[in-house]
């Protein structure tokens, strides 16, 4: 009978609330989104409305494409610091042959050197074991010289964004933005493959014990493989998106959204060395991380002292999660 | 018994093949002499030492992504000081930004320490930190250097009975290099601290239950690290006499020369020459593709192809050395 009394005292408060955050790890990242919502409004009482959530939404969209690869990578214990080149360089392309081409056309060029750096990235970790982070690194570098070298070459055509993709990128419809279009069917994708396929099983267990994986007779390197040529395709669809959104083709235009993208990931609650995460999160995680620099931009703040806030900031979040959601 | 000899057969080949591209480049340009030696040693400077800080921290199980800003920042920090100061004060600043570097560094681990969140993702945070810092400190390229810090990386060191024709192949960046590094490594890898910086790139939990002290060691790795990128932002300041808040290329360089120079990326296995010849020898592969006349471009395409290529081989050799 002592123990059914014991059962039956409520656990205290600050446990049942730390349990049931670890059953829900999304409640704590949407009430810390609320609450940096709120501080803006208060702060500058009337810009939240609907075309300030329309444009946050936007610029989110983007991020939280690129930290896809991020959460998938990461899930088996890797990272792809190609994306911004491979994003970079699908939208360079496409720029560069709408010139003359039909857009469709272009968009199928455009998505070639991406297929061809995912396909290197996933032979160099999946069959040769690479460091993720090393042989990305790589591939990037080599990406980026080709692209100089090809920007040599169509300097003279010039560039032309396609009337599509400026629609999708910059386009609302009914105070919606069009790029959700885009979005919401490779985010529905992104979360069911996780969660109801079996690849995306896959992806959680060569993460959680890639040994133990292998000895249930799972190919390494095939799931490696279709992961970061995964992976590199949805960076190269971001590209296209996020030239229609920034509409002037450059070297660097998708580089600013690189170490953000692993940040997202991060504050969403995917574990850096795999097996634990999920793409909810971070899609929390990628609006949490625009809301934020629109709120240190209406501080008005030099940029150094803006770019210390990020910094501080993105570490505490993932502190304080961390701590929130499990106490090793 | 096995390991130490691949390891050391590693660093060995490098140094052959360094060699071997000293010779390709004299044959490329028969007139390459001492002078461009001279200028290869000082472009490889803060390379070098962004390469000595990434292997420490590597070496003990962790990652630095910060290390190219905090390069940026001690060396806006030192040119900042400098600037119209007089040549005296100088004595004072570079201690001032080594200590600053040192400091930086500790904080780095001690974050990771406290924080509990993975060494890649504090640093990430970090860099963003810094790169502000150094934008606060210097909005533009600017500030100044005093005379004799720049000279100390220019020229030759004249050797007292030896011939010049071998006292010019020796650079003064050459002998500053190996002089702060040897000056923090040996007694390091002699050290009690050096065993345990080892042991917990090993393995923390194995050195903990040994009685090795994982924090403090964690965060020792991580401040000798912020030290020798504050070396390396130094020599930005001493080689361009300004202080630019941008940071250089140095991270991917110095990962990607960490794993030439044969350091586990997991940590635990490697030393500090590895690498160091690693550096030179990708910078001379860029000297020879220039001396080529290769567009600057491809040649950044021939520099990944080659890291990628030998990343490759070492891990299939790291493989085959595995399963035999």
């Amino acid at each position: 009978m002592t123990d059914t009394a014991t059962l039956d005292r409520p656990a205290p408060l600050g446990r049942r609330i730390r349990r049931f955050m670890s059953d829900q790890p999304l409640v704590p990242l949407i009430v810390l989104l609320v609450i940096l919502v709120g501080v803006l409004e208060f702060l500058r009482p009337g810009i939240v409305n609907e075309r300030w959530i329309a444009n946050t939404v936007k610029f989110a969209i983007p991020l939280a494409m690129l930290a896809a690869c991020q959460t998938m990578t990461m899930l088996t214990g890797g990272i792809d610091l190609s994306v911004s080149t491979v994003a970079t360089m699908a939208a360079f392309f496409m720029a560069a042959q709408s010139v003359a081409l039909d857009p469709v056309s272009a968009g199928a060029i455009a998505l070639l050197p991406a297929l061809l750096i995912g396909i290197a990235n996933g032979i160099g970790v999946g069959v040769f074991r690479v460091h993720p982070l090393i042989m990305t690194l790589g591939t990037s570098l080599v990406g980026i010289g080709c692209l100089q070298v090809y920007q040599r070459t169509v300097i003279a055509s010039g560039a032309r964004v396609p009337d599509g993709l400026t629609w999708l990128g910059t386009g609302l419809t009914g105070g919606v933005p069009n790029a959700l279009l885009l979005f919401i069917p490779v985010a529905a994708f992104v979360i069911l493959m996780l969660r109801f396929t079996g690849f995306g099983r896959l992806l959680y267990a060569v993460g959680d014990n890639e040994r133990a994986a292998r000895l249930s007779g799972v190919q390494y390197w095939r799931v490696i493989l279709a992961l970061y040529v995964l992976s590199a395709l949805i960076a190269g669809i971001t590209g296209l998106l996020y030239l229609g959104l920034i509409r002037t083709p450059s070297l660097s235009l998708a580089d600013p959204l690189m170490l953000p993208s692993v940040a997202a990931a991060v504050i969403g609650g995917t574990s850096i060395f795999g097996g634990r995460g999920g793409y909810a999160g971070t899609i929390v995680g990628a609006l949490i991380l625009t809301v934020l620099t629109t709120l240190l931009r209406l501080l008005q703040l030099p940029e150094g002292a803006r770019l210390i806030l990020f910094g501080a900031i993105v570490l505490l979040v993932t502190a304080a999660y961390l701590r929130l959601v499990d106490d090793r | 018994m096995s390991r130490f000899l691949r390891r050391q057969g590693w660093v060995a080949g490098l140094f052959v093949l360094f060699l071997a591209l000293l010779v390709v480049t004299r044959l490329i340009q028969p007139g390459y002499g001492a002078a461009d030696f001279g200028s290869l040693a000082r472009a490889v400077l803060p390379y070098a030492f962004a390469v000595a800080a990434q292997t420490v921290v590597v070496l003990a199980g962790g990652i630095d992504l910060s290390v190219a800003a905090m390069m940026a920042l001690t060396s806006v920090t030192a040119a900042a000081l400098m600037a119209g100061a007089s040549e005296e004060f100088a004595l004072a600043v570079v201690p001032f930004v080594l200590a600053l570097g040192f400091a930086l560094g500790a904080m780095n681990g001690a974050l990771i320490v406290v924080s509990r969140v993975p060494d890649i993702v504090v640093t990430l945070a970090t860099l963003f930190m810094l790169q502000g810092a150094a934008l606060l400190v210097l909005d533009a390229p600017g500030g100044g250097a005093a005379e004799w810090l720049k000279a100390l990386i220019v020229g030759t060191v004249p050797i007292p009975g030896l011939p010049g024709a071998v006292t010019d192949w020796i650079p003064k960046a050459l002998v500053v290099l190996v002089i702060c590094l040897a000056v923090v490594w040996i007694p390091l890898r002699r050290s009690r601290l050096g065993l345990s910086l080892y042991a917990i790139g090993s393995s923390d939990l194995a050195a903990f239950r040994s009685g090795v002290p994982v924090a403090r060691t964690k965060i020792l790795a991580y401040a000798l690290g912020g030290l020798f990128a504050a070396m390396g932002g130094l020599t930005l300041t001493m080689s361009t006499g300004i202080g630019a808040p941008i940071p250089g290329p140095y991270l991917l360089a110095s990962v990607a020369a960490v794993v030439l120079g044969g350091v586990a990326l997991g940590g635990g296995r490697g030393g500090l020459l590895g690498p160091i010849i690693a550096v030179f020898v990708l910078r001379l592969v860029r000297t020879d593709l220039t001396l080529l006349a290769v567009d600057p471009n491809v040649t950044t395409i021939i520099e990944g192809v080659i890291m990628v290529v030998v990343v490759m081989l070492g891990a299939l050799v790291a493989m085959r050395g595995r399963t035999p």
